[in-house]
């Protein structure tokens, strides 16, 4: 319903706005935000992110298509920043809206599980040392 | 033909810009200009394995035949989230 990918702080309100109706009794909304231990043991100082658009935000919309049709009546919204993000602040942001509560929180799932492994976007962590890499993602905990 | 070259995250920084045009043969694959690309920035062999290329947007493999005016991105496994 919403698919973006941003230098701006997230906007949660916006993508809520985006997909909830009137028939729908639950919203779940997700954020992924810059923590200062990754993996390893390194104190982190912020992430950067960059993305491929023109792949990136038709991977998000299909992703969000796929989960709305595999759980039935879901309506997705997902953001992505990119740019340079300080501890806490939100990276990615995942609303979903839907008559009832397990299907929205299934489909929210769905969608950040799947944006990681799909999307084109990338994270480099600034350590507090001042030496910087590139993060690829785990297989997911 | 022509063929450009977008480069990602570690990619563009061992290459040193994000994107770049090249001169290949008619027909050149994908592997083909990921090949020429590795051979002359040596350093991207260290992650030649796990980089995946995509033609105008859509995944490909290394067999995928590129044609004049394709867009051949070059993408580090992914970190997105």
């Amino acid at each position: 319903m919403k698919y973006e990918i941003t230098r701006e702080p997230l906007a949660l309100e916006s993508l809520i706005e985006a997909v909830r109706t009137d028939a729908c009794g639950a919203v779940v909304a997700f954020l992924g935000v810059v923590r200062e231990l990754g993996d390893g043991d390194q104190p982190v100082d912020g992430l950067s992110y960059e993305a491929y658009p023109a792949m990136a935000l038709p991977e998000m919309r299909a992703i969000g298509e796929e989960a709305s049709h595999k759980f039935g009546e879901a309506r997705l919204a997902i953001a992505h920043r990119i740019g340079d993000l300080r501890l806490g602040e939100a990276s990615v942001a995942v609303a979903v809206a839907a008559p009832h509560r397990g299907v929205a929180f299934d489909a929210c799932e769905y969608a950040i599980d799947q944006l990681k492994e799909r999307v084109p976007i990338w994270k480099k962590e600034h350590f507090r040392s001042g030496e910087a890499r590139w993060r690829p993602n785990a297989p997911r905990p | 033909m022509r063929v450009r070259i977008l480069a990602f995250a570690g990619v563009r920084e061992i290459v040193g810009a994000a994107q770049r045009t090249v001169e290949v043969p008619a027909g050149a694959t994908a592997g083909r200009v990921w090949d020429d690309l590795a051979r002359e920035f040596p350093r991207l062999s260290e992650i030649a394995r796990s980089t995946r290329l995509a033609r105008n947007g859509a995944l490909v493999e290394r067999d995928a035949a590129l044609q004049d005016g394709d867009e051949l991105a070059v993408m580090p496994p992914f970190g997105g989230g």
